[in-house]
């Protein structure tokens, strides 16, 4: 009993003479871990995944369409049958959607040769193609653009002398990249008429420097991203057989 | 934080005289505490690893993966925190096909403990965002992001504090401005704060008021901008504020061959990290407290 309340008072002294000692940050040690394939992957985890991959790849790999040949961006110097495909695909795919929402016309489309990310493979077209054509979210926009703005396009075009996509534009240059001829859905370009020229959200912000775009009357934001409209597009055709066209040459 | 104090000593004091011990001396021994931060940025969707034929990415990342990395970690240390600086969203077509469900998912499977948002997270408008949060266990921390005239009002919090071992741990986030990043069409009347203010602001809250021993920021603004030296970022902000010993950042997908040291405004070093992106990298920041004479005269050491 005694020797109980001596550890009791021996306890209590010493918890009056002893504060609670405190904790101080002494150390710190920093690193970075790879992940790599040496780790085993998480069973449940991999599990869990699996359903929502495999109804991707589902969806992603049904056919749409039949391409019979391979294209790609380099296939041509200032137009190419995949880059006119695409500019194409864009202007039937966006124009119904413009006109509804506006009672007006698309002019023309532009986008850049940089866009196209991988080649059209030949054989089956699937999503899966447009993701890889084009794996960025990029909408659709159409920019109101006067005449003389165009002139700056189309002068943008020659200096740069790439395939970037283009649609119911024509250009033709001579060997001085004087322009023999420039015409919009087939007539020549006004000065003063407004132009409704379909192009990106990365490229109306000035994208590949394209400025352009900066100085435009309004601005009509689809809501419609480049991928869906490829895809829209892929499900309408069987066959993709683009070529490579005069819409962008030069002449000696 | 003195009633658990109390507890703690009544515990071990009960130990020592069932011991019979009359435990004078015990007072000289010490106390170390461990608390383990781990950390990812910039996922972006990529929840596989990526395939043999991807270039320098090869056969890095994946979610199960880490999984089981955090696991292992864990099962060392129970005291860990696990925290995300945001970009969740957006990069493979796991969140064009489920709008970041399944992200959002296997993050609270992983048991993540807070995260911060990303510009990316708004890819869906912030209503995608909001369609999201049912799946999110974690809990999202932005103190310069003021939602309050939007759906997110509510759904996030300024900071967050954590008790692990007896510590007390705050966690606060930061986003980069989105106007210019973002269309404005997708982030509403969400309205962008002075980080630098705002972080000032926290690190206050949670040092004086709270009490926090260990003060984090999660951060998307970015490592550097050296192209930009006005622009706001992670090292900017640790130059300009005081009693944050950790920033965790995103934004930039800047990989790091170690964390770095950076003298804060008061000259004291701390750390910022970021682990590049796509889950290629797990960052891990050990924290150790000690009592009694493990104190070194010098302050905290870093080993990095």
């Amino acid at each position: 009993m005694r020797l109980t309340h001596l550890i009791f008072l021996l306890y209590f002294f010493n918890l009056l003479g002893c504060k609670h000692p405190k904790l101080e940050l002494t150390k710190i040690e920093g690193k970075q871990i790879p992940i790599t394939d040496t780790l085993s992957a998480d069973p449940d985890i991999e599990s869990y995944i699996k359903p929502y991959r495999d109804n991707i790849k589902k969806d992603l790999d049904s056919v749409l369409a039949y391409s019979v040949n391979t294209f790609s961006k380099s296939d041509g110097k200032l137009n190419t049958a995949i880059g006119n495909f695409m500019a194409d695909a864009i202007y039937s795919e966006a124009n119904p959607i413009f006109k509804n929402r506006t009672g007006k016309n698309i002019d023309m489309v532009l986008l850049n040769h940089g866009g196209i990310r991988s080649v059209l493979p030949k054989g089956n077209v699937t999503k899966r193609t447009a993701y890889q054509l084009m794996p960025f979210e990029n909408s659709i926009v159409v920019v109101a653009l006067k005449g003389k703005q165009v002139d700056n396009l189309v002068h943008y075009l020659i200096k740069e002398k790439r395939a970037h996509p283009i649609s119911k534009l024509k250009l033709t240059i001579n060997e001085n990249d004087k322009i023999v001829e420039a015409k919009i859905k087939g007539k020549d370009i006004e000065a003063n008429k407004t132009y409704y020229v379909t192009t990106n959200d990365y490229l109306y912000n000035g994208g590949d420097n394209m400025s352009f775009f900066k100085t435009n009357d309004s601005l009509y934001v689809l809501n419609y991203k480049i991928r869906s409209a490829l895809i829209d597009h892929f499900k309408k055709v069987d066959t993709i057989n683009p070529v490579t066209d005069d819409r962008f040459v030069q002449i000696n | 934080m003195k009633r658990r104090n109390f507890i703690q000593q009544v515990s071990a004091g009960t130990a020592l005289a069932t011991l019979g011990s009359l435990g004078l001396s015990s007072f000289t021994t010490t106390t170390t505490k461990k608390i383990t931060i781990l950390h990812t940025n910039d996922v972006h969707s990529h929840i596989d690893a990526f395939g043999p034929e991807d270039g320098r990415n090869a056969n890095k990342g994946g979610v199960a993966r880490r999984a089981s990395l955090i696991e292992s970690i864990r099962n060392k240390n129970p005291n860990t925190l696990l925290l995300d600086a945001g970009d969740i969203f957006q990069g493979t077509p796991y969140f064009n096909y489920y709008g970041g469900e399944l992200e959002f998912k296997l993050m609270s499977k992983l048991k993540y403990d807070a995260a911060t948002i990303g510009n990316h997270d708004f890819d869906n408008g912030i209503d995608g965002l909001y369609a999201q949060l049912e799946h999110a266990k974690f809990q999202f921390v932005s103190a310069n992001y003021d939602f309050s005239n939007t759906i997110m009002d509510t759904h996030t919090k300024p900071y967050k504090i954590f008790k692990k071992d007896g510590l007390i741990i705050g966690v606060f986030g930061l986003g980069i401005e989105l106007n210019g990043l973002v269309d404005p069409t997708m982030y509403k009347e969400t309205k962008y704060l002075d980080p630098i203010e705002i972080a000032q602001d926290m690190s206050r809250i949670l040092k004086t008021e709270i009490h926090c021993d260990l003060i984090i920021c999660l951060s998307h603004l970015g490592y550097n901008y050296r192209k930009n030296p006005n622009k706001v970022s992670d090292l900017k902000l640790a130059g300009a504020t005081k009693d944050i010993d950790l920033i965790i950042g995103g934004h930039t997908h800047t990989f790091l061959s170690k964390p770095t040291i950076v003298k804060n405004i008061e000259g004291k070093n701390m750390l910022v990290n970021q682990v590049g992106c796509y889950g290629i990298n797990l960052g891990k920041i050990d924290f150790y407290f000690d009592s009694g004479k493990n104190i070194s005269a010098n302050g905290t050491s870093i080993v990095v």
